[in-house]
């Protein structure tokens, strides 16, 4: 044999990854090969692929269980960690690690996006030593990651399990999508739990994708399949810009779609009556746009990436269908994270506000929503892009404050006529004042007094008072909206702002 | 049978569906009333509405089973 035979050989090899049966059964639970994915994911295919023949003197380890490299995505070159999941299960060997680590500091070196397609079961216990705890060990891959943070994407598309430490690389990514069914991530599989302390439980029920989208919030994006989750994970990186010193590339501009209903006839009167946030945003955006994320949990905020006039915008906008749009500890958390990512790639933020306010009651209180609140405050107020907010409806109490409102330097703020921007609405202020009044009078002329004096609340809190006073910077007809934020998008475009000059802050986590 | 619950604390507004009726999925059941908004609460699967658990004025908790659907 040749030597270039030879080095075919081994190339050929290594390149089927493990045993034919692990194929097999990664094919039954609708799983791809490693490469298959990479294939898929690059516009083309990986272009440069790193320690190819790590561990290649050992024929059961081929790759030593991750593909790392370099490909492109929408033209633009991103680097790859993908875990083989027919070689060992996708565990972690010393150069499995090795390789992770590598590929970050390439996608630092580079400042091009980081891109981690999980599907491992952990650490290989027999190579511990080697792997776990030195100072290229696998903490390493989780410091990486930290600092990786907000200076260029970095996605997790968990299409199998992410166990223990191993579930770290999701935390630490802007986005984590999961296929329903394969995907999960936990510290501690159902069986270490029912030794360990006693629970009974499924691996679906306890860190199951559908669990993780909706309930625990680790998980951003719910899918059915591994297609689905590339695509996705395509059509995400294309509001990005490459790291944090660019800005995201514009796209060819689409009109919005057309509606039979406008805008004007979407909004209730009532002020206290759902309508539905999203029929608003399809309004304003360029059509087909919209990239959510987190849709499943905290429904009652929307948030997502979207492009007005072809540009970038990511949208936090409270949904009066869900719990009446009012504010939860895991809303403001949602949106403390979305504005982070938007921030720190300098996507422009718009704040859609139909907002009674944060939730009050024990249950709340006791799961620290002052805490929580307080992280979207800090996110919105720290965020330096261009930033406007529109008061749709209502903006009750913090409220307002916390979808930007005009203390926290938004460009601008604007209102539509049906606004109304208040402490809190005329139903409670009137109670809130009148209470004792009101129990001393007769029956019968209590609801003539309510309503007098919530006139005259409403009279007091009306919207062209608020623009008088120059609170609010201008009143928007709701179907010229969208031109008006396309021109005022385009102005803000200069902006180049620092916050403050600090090491960091110290604001509740 | 799919149970549908309140998914937070409020009052019982409207009952806008009776015992017998059959029922689409994203239909709304009840409407409660929480910080002074109104707050539908829709079925996730379609069916027949074989018990409602709740009468209009009830306070409820979030989680509580407001309708149970066949």
């Amino acid at each position: 044999m040749s030597y270039v035979d030879e080095l075919r050989n081994k190339i050929e090899e290594i390149e089927k990854g493990g045993h034919d049966k692990y194929h097999q059964k990664n094919e039954e639970k609708g799983k791809l090969f490693v490469r298959k994915r990479l294939e898929l994911l690059f516009d083309e295919d990986i272009d440069i692929e790193d320690a190819f023949f790590a561990n290649c003197v050992d024929p059961s380890l081929p790759s030593d269980g991750v593909v790392t490299g370099i490909g492109k995505i929408n033209g633009q070159n991103v680097a790859v960690m993908a875990n083989d999941s027919t070689v060992k299960a996708g565990s972690w060997g010393k150069r499995t690690v090795e390789k992770i680590i590598r590929i970050q500091e390439t996608a630092e070196n580079l400042e091009i996006p980081m891109l981690y397609l999980v599907d491992s079961a952990g650490a290989r216990i027999t190579d511990q030593i080697e792997m776990f705890p030195g100072r290229r060990g696998a903490g390493r891959i989780f410091h990486n990651q930290i600092k990786l943070s907000g200076r260029v994407p970095q996605v997790c598309l968990l299409f199998g399990p992410s166990a223990a430490g191993g579930a770290y690389i999701p935390a630490f990514c802007d986005i984590v999508v999961m296929v329903d069914g394969n995907a999960s991530m936990y510290l501690g599989s159902p069986r270490m739990a029912e030794k360990v302390i006693g629970e009974k439980v499924s691996l679906e029920e306890m860190g199951g994708a559908n669990m993780h989208c909706s309930v625990s919030g680790c998980g951003d994006v719910l899918v059915k399949t591994e297609e689905e989750a590339i695509d996705y994970a395509r059509n995400y990186l294309a509001y990005f810009p490459a790291n944090f010193r660019l800005k995201p590339n514009s796209v060819e501009p689409k009109e919005v779609k057309s509606f039979e209903k406008s805008i004007t006839d979407l909004i209730p009167e009532n002020q206290n009556a759902p309508f539905n946030m999203y029929d608003f945003i399809n309004r304003i955006i360029d059509e087909d746009s919209f990239c959510e994320i987190k849709k499943k949990f905290a429904p009652e905020l929307i948030t997502g990436l979207a492009r007005i006039n072809g540009k970038s915008v990511g949208i936090i906008a409270n949904q009066p269908r869900m719990k009446g749009g009012v504010l939860f500890p895991d809303s403001a958390d949602k949106a403390a994270k979305f504005i982070q990512l938007c921030d720190a790639f300098n996507i422009s933020l718009l704040f859609l506000m139909d907002v009674p306010g944060f939730m009050i009651g024990t249950k709340v209180e006791r799961a620290g929503i002052i805490r929580h609140g307080a992280k979207m405050l800090a996110s919105m107020s720290e965020a330096t892009v261009p930033k406007i907010s529109v008061v749709v409806r209502k903006a009750y109490g913090a409220g307002l404050y916390a979808m930007a409102g005009p203390a926290f330097e938004p460009d601008c703020c604007l209102a539509l006529p049906t606004a109304q921007i208040a402490v809190m609405g005329p139903e409670a202020a009137v109670n809130a004042v009148y209470a004792n009044k009101i129990a001393a009078l007769p029956e019968e002329e209590r609801p003539q007094f309510i309503k007098e004096k919530q006139d005259e609340y409403k009279n007091d809190i009306d919207i062209y008072r608020l623009a008088s006073e120059m609170i609010i910077d201008a009143v928007v007809e709701p179907d010229k909206l969208r031109d008006e934020l396309v021109s005022r998008y385009e102005v803000y475009e200069s902006k180049n702002n620092t916050f403050t000059e600090r090491k960091h802050g110290v604001y509740p986590v | 049978m799919t149970e549908v619950k309140a998914n937070m604390a409020g009052n019982v507004w409207k009952i806008v569906v009776s015992e017998g009726d059959s029922v689409e999925a994203d239909q709304d059941i009840v409407i409660l009333e929480s910080m002074k908004m109104e707050i539908p609460i829709a079925t996730e699967e379609a069916g027949t509405v074989k018990e409602l658990k709740v009468a209009e004025g009830d306070f409820v908790n979030e989680g509580d089973v407001l309708a149970v659907i066949e």
